[in-house]
């Protein structure tokens, strides 16, 4: 075990390099170079030059490119043009914004996607079957951020049932502890923050959520199909076992495997979808900074919030695999 | 002698009433499966429409998609928005342009957005995947050596988040239509890449390669003549789907302000993005694009589930 | 009166949009306590069904199942599904025939052992761990407390078939099904697991419904032997009775095609020509004619009917029986009793009628001629 972890941490070096001269490519290839990428586009001349120069844009391209790994690992990505702050502390500010997006929507997920794709698989052809069948299609085919907005429109706006941005009301009396504002709620007793916190979870999550809901759906679904076929639980029923004991020891525990690595992946993937949720909704996590990034051309948040998803996207890949060698004992020999 | 061919005759004659059916080949079956497939007829029915829409649409649009009906008026400021009549099937936009005409002529750009994006990525994608694929088939030190270099970049890329690649290539690129299909395309290289390879390492350990092997066929013809052609049809399946998901990411990309800027050439994205600032007091001119978007997407989407389905050699009679 | 009395089984595969697929067409016979019963045939002519059907393990959607089958006096087919639950596994129990893909990949090897013992037992814990034990160490499997904490993937494929044993054999059932135990296996593995059945069953004295296409275990294990034919029981004899005069065309072919380790170098071998496929339906005559070298006209009019051509208990469906009597005659002089012929060793026992000539290819040009060899052996034999 403890060797995969290892192995799986050196296999990260040469990716995470790769990706570092991918993005050096790419900042000398921005429109005005990597100097107006640090500055924005409204920088000085003046400024410009200061930059170039402090940047020793005279020397030859790998001294370049050894300086930008240098500060790479120093997590030392610039200022961001927005805000005047380093790039790092805003990332370190709405990360855990997204955090707590990605998990409740993953929750959603999987809470409500695992017994639809079950019971859809149980009862073939059924109503439901035939609803969860078309539902996941179409939930994959509505642009995220058109759901968010119909979702805000409705809810939010129309009913006013949900708050419709921000994560949290303004003034609220809330302590942050972890950055995590459910947790912190109640984690300090104030549970009316802790709720006020959820409650402008709702939309946003739900929003996220769909594509991730329609494929776990889906492969659960199919799974389950394929698991019912196997000879080991025809096996289960001549032993005459409960239902409820074939069901779950035999059919989900082996129909689960492929759905757990799907949601590995969807879980690394939600932050295209948290862009679009968050930006929709005013969150205030790393998505809404990034919309916010891409409008304002502020490139230092641009390239450092890209390293840092990548890494985060790849550690959460490993976790994936670390998480399924627990559960297919197949897996865990070699 | 004649009782004997009387016997031979009823044999003839009981034996072709209990015909059994002959097993076709896996595309003759697969094409009959896809023809009793109710996915994939309306699927195709969807994309069959959108196809005439996006091909005859400049044509029969009855305005032109940049005309100002109303000039003079500035409505939204007013938030004072025509809705259907008579001579504007759906209504004005927000700049008080015949939306039905937008629509027709958006179609166009939709679809090519959809086709150009998927073709770039599946013809980078299955390069890539297949020379990775065939590399490992043919085998040897060099082979397997070129297969993870390549495989290592793949997996850099897929560890961007896809709309992270999309916004950094057209951040490159600057804003247009050609960015919109270039970074939806590349986002979709690495899948298909990784899907044929994928295919192609599963066809390399069966059997028949190796028998292939045993009877002495050369390795190059095994991994272009054998393995090649039987990987195919995931990716075929996925390039399907692709066409879907290139849609609904171009409008994600025109979300973020990325989409072609030039009002000559309406597309579903940029129309959605657009309208939804005017969501309150003219909800229409946001969903009608989006339907578009959906429903062009569940075409795609049926179509491409319906031909995996029928692909799937489990799935067989 | 039998233990099992399965009494005009008939099994229907429906799909929409597709023609009913009978693939069990009427098939009675008998297992009494403690007796061992063959069903023999090749793949496809309707055992592995007629298996499931018993043990109520059919799909219940686009499956009709008809008939009889009377275990101990209550009729397995129309029983609830939950009293069928209570059945399976404790008087009822059943071996698979690939025992990786019958054992739950990632369930240890013990939970699969423990739970059919909580479940039809009420034992737990230790108790049940316990048991476990002492059942893998009595199907012979060395150092049953480590295998227990094991998956499948890591037991040999012997190994598996032996813990698959141990949960049938595990709340002492009185009938057990063993559908082709051992053609996943390695030969030298059969003979020990074929051993291994015989054992159990003396034993317990439980009854054994053996699911086979190997002559091989048919010799060395069967009392009663059941010749299936597309769905249909075509002869039915006792063990010696059945290896000594094969009667029916089918039976007697199968025996025929066994390759002989006493032949003659260079002596063609017999298979019986076609393949299962190559039928018509029983309704409309025999479903053997078309791969059959004795067919005459009467055997395309109607659903042949089991009679005693013979002798009486020998049942045979067969307008044409096979009556020479030279084939038995000869095995006597070279083969070993049946009886101790132990396992998969008894694959060389059976031979074919020495009249019958070798059979080539079934093709419509040479039929005549194929026609005349069986006719002149047919009258031979009267």
């Amino acid at each position: 075990m403890l060797r995969l972890v290892v192995r799986r941490l050196l296999q990260l070096i040469p990716t995470l390099l790769g990706l570092s001269v991918l993005l050096f490519i790419w900042l000398n290839r921005l429109p005005g170079g990597p100097a107006a990428a640090m500055l924005g586009e409204r920088a000085t001349a003046a400024d410009k030059a200061r930059i170039e120069a402090a940047l020793g844009l005279d020397q030859p391209v790998w001294i370049q490119y050894g300086r930008f790994l240098k500060r790479l690992s120093e997590l030392n990505l610039g200022v961001s043009t927005q805000t005047g702050q380093p790039v790092w502390d805003e990332f370190t500010r709405a990360f855990p914004a997204t955090v707590e997006l990605g998990i409740s929507a993953m929750i959603i997920a999987i809470a409500v996607g695992v017994p639809l794709g079950y019971f859809a698989a149980r009862r073939r052809g059924s109503w439901l079957d035939v609803t969860a069948v078309s539902g996941s299609l179409v939930g994959i085919c509505i642009p995220v951020f058109f759901l968010a907005f119909l979702l805000k429109a409705v809810f939010a706006v129309q009913l006013g049932w949900f708050p419709s941005f921000g994560r949290q009301t303004t003034g609220i009396d809330a302590t942050e502890v972890t950055g995590f504002y459910v947790l912190d709620g109640i984690l300090t007793g104030e549970f009316d923050a802790a709720w006020d916190a959820a409650m402008h979870l709702v939309l946003p999550a739900l929003a996220l959520s769909s594509i991730p809901l329609a494929i776990i759906t889906r492969m659960t679904r199919a799974s389950v199909l394929e698991v019912l076929g196997e000879d080991y639980v025809r096996t289960a029923e001549s032993k005459g076992l409960s239902r409820q004991v074939v069901r779950g020891r035999h059919v989900l525990r082996n129909a689960l495997l492929p759905v757990v690595t799907a949601i590995g992946l969807l879980t690394g993937g939600l932050l295209s979808g948290a862009v679009l949720t968050e930006s929709v909704f005013a969150f205030g996590g790393i998505g809404s900074f990034i919309k916010t990034a891409i409008d304002e051309r502020d490139y230092p948040v641009l390239v450092g919030f890209i390293m840092f998803i990548a890494a985060a996207y790849v550690v959460i890949n490993l976790l994936v695999d670390l998480a399924y060698s627990l559960i297919d004992p197949r897996v865990r020999v070699h | 002698m004649s009782t004997k061919t009387d016997k031979i005759d009823r044999l003839a004659e009981l034996t072709a009433s209990t015909e059994t059916s002959t097993g076709a080949s896996l595309w003759v079956e697969a094409w009959r499966r896809l023809k009793g497939s109710k996915m994939a007829v309306i699927g195709a029915c969807i994309i069959g429409a959108f196809v005439v829409v996006a091909i005859v649409g400049p044509w029969v649009a009855p305005y032109s998609p940049t005309a100002q009906l109303w000039r003079g008026e500035v409505f939204t400021n007013q938030n004072i928005f025509v809705g259907p009549r008579a001579e504007n099937w759906l209504g004005l936009d927000h700049l008080a342009r015949d939306e039905f005409s937008r629509m027709l002529v958006g179609a166009r750009q939709t679809l090519l957005v959809g086709i150009v994006a998927t073709l770039l990525g599946f013809t980078i994608g299955a390069l890539i995947g297949g020379a990775s694929g065939a590399a490992l088939v043919l085998g040897g030190k060099v082979g397997r050596r070129i297969d993870t270099v390549v495989m290592r970049v793949i997996d850099i890329m897929l560890a961007l988040p896809s709309l992270l690649l999309a916004v950094s290539i057209a951040a490159v690129l600057g804003q247009s239509l050609t960015t919109v299909m270039i970074a939806v395309g590349v986002v979709q290289i690495p899948v298909f890449a990784r899907l044929l390879r994928g295919a192609m390492l599963a066809q390399g350990g069966s059997d028949y390669v190796l028998a292939a092997r045993a009877l002495g066929v050369r390795k190059r013809r095994i991994a272009l003549g054998h393995v090649l052609p039987n990987s195919l049809s995931p990716v075929i399946v996925q390039a399907t789907l692709s066409l879907a998901t290139a849609i609904i990411e171009a409008a994600a990309l025109s979300y973020l302000g990325l989409g072609n800027p030039d009002a000559a050439e309406p597309e579903w994205g940029v129309m959605l993005a657009q309208a939804q600032d005017y969501f309150d007091s003219a909800p229409m001119l946001a969903i009608y694009p989006a339907l578009g978007i959906i429903v062009t997407a569940l075409g795609f989407t049926l179509l491409g589930e319906a031909m995996r389905e029928a692909l799937d050699p489990k799935l067989r009679s | 009166m039998a233990l099992l009395s399965v009494d005009e089984l008939t099994v229907t595969f429906t799909q929409r949009g597709r023609r009913d697929v009978k693939a069990v067409s009427g098939v009675s016979f008998d297992v009494d306590q403690g007796q061992v019963v063959g069903l023999v045939g090749e793949s496809g002519c309707g055992k592995s069904v007629t298996s499931l059907a018993l043990m109520g393990l059919l799909p219940s959607r686009g499956v009709k199942v008809g008939g009889r089958a009377d275990f101990d006096g209550t009729d397995l087919l129309t029983l609830s599904g939950r009293r069928m639950r209570d059945l399976r596994g404790s008087q009822l129990a059943m071996i698979f025939q690939d025992p990786l893909s019958s054992l739950n990949p990632v369930v240890p090897i013990g939970v699969q052992v423990t739970e059919i013992l909580t479940r039809h037992r009420r034992l737990k814990g230790e108790a049940a761990r316990k048991e476990a034990a002492s059942l893998l160490d009595r199907v012979g499997i060395p150092d049953p407390d480590r295998r227990l904490k094991e998956y499948p993937h890591q037991l040999s494929g012997g190994m598996r078939q032996r813990a698959l044993i141990a949960m049938a054999v595990a709340c002492a059932p009185r009938l057990l099904i063993a559908d082709e135990p051992t053609t996943a296996l390695d030969v030298t593995i059969q003979a020990q697991i074929l051993e291994l059945l015989k054992e159990l069953v003396d034993q317990e004295g439980t009854a054994l419904l053996m699911i086979t296409h190997d002559l091989g275990v048919v010799a060395g294990l069967c009392d009663q032997v059941n010749v299936l034919y597309a769905g249909k029981v075509v002869e039915s004899a006792a063990r010696r009775e059945l290896f000594e005069a094969p009667t029916h065309p089918y039976a007697n072919g199968l025996l025929g095609s066994i390759p002989r380790l006493d032949a003659p170098r260079g002596e063609p071998l017999r298979p019986v020509r076609g393949s299962i496929n190559d039928t018509i339906a029983w309704e409309d005559g025999c479903a053997f004619a078309p791969r059959c070298d004795h067919y005459t006209l009467e055997c395309l009019q109607g659903t042949p009917v089991l009679g005693e051509p013979r002798k009486p208990g020998h049942q045979v469906r067969c307008v044409n029986p096979v009556l020479s009597g030279g084939a038995a005659e000869l095995r006597r002089s070279v083969l070993p009793e049946p009886d101790e012929v132990p396992g998969a060793d008894a694959a060389a026992d059976g031979t074919g009628p020495e009249g019958d000539g070798p059979v080539e290819k079934a093709d419509p040009a040479e039929k005549d001629a194929v026609e005349t060899a069986g006719t002149a052996e047919k009258e031979a034999g009267a």
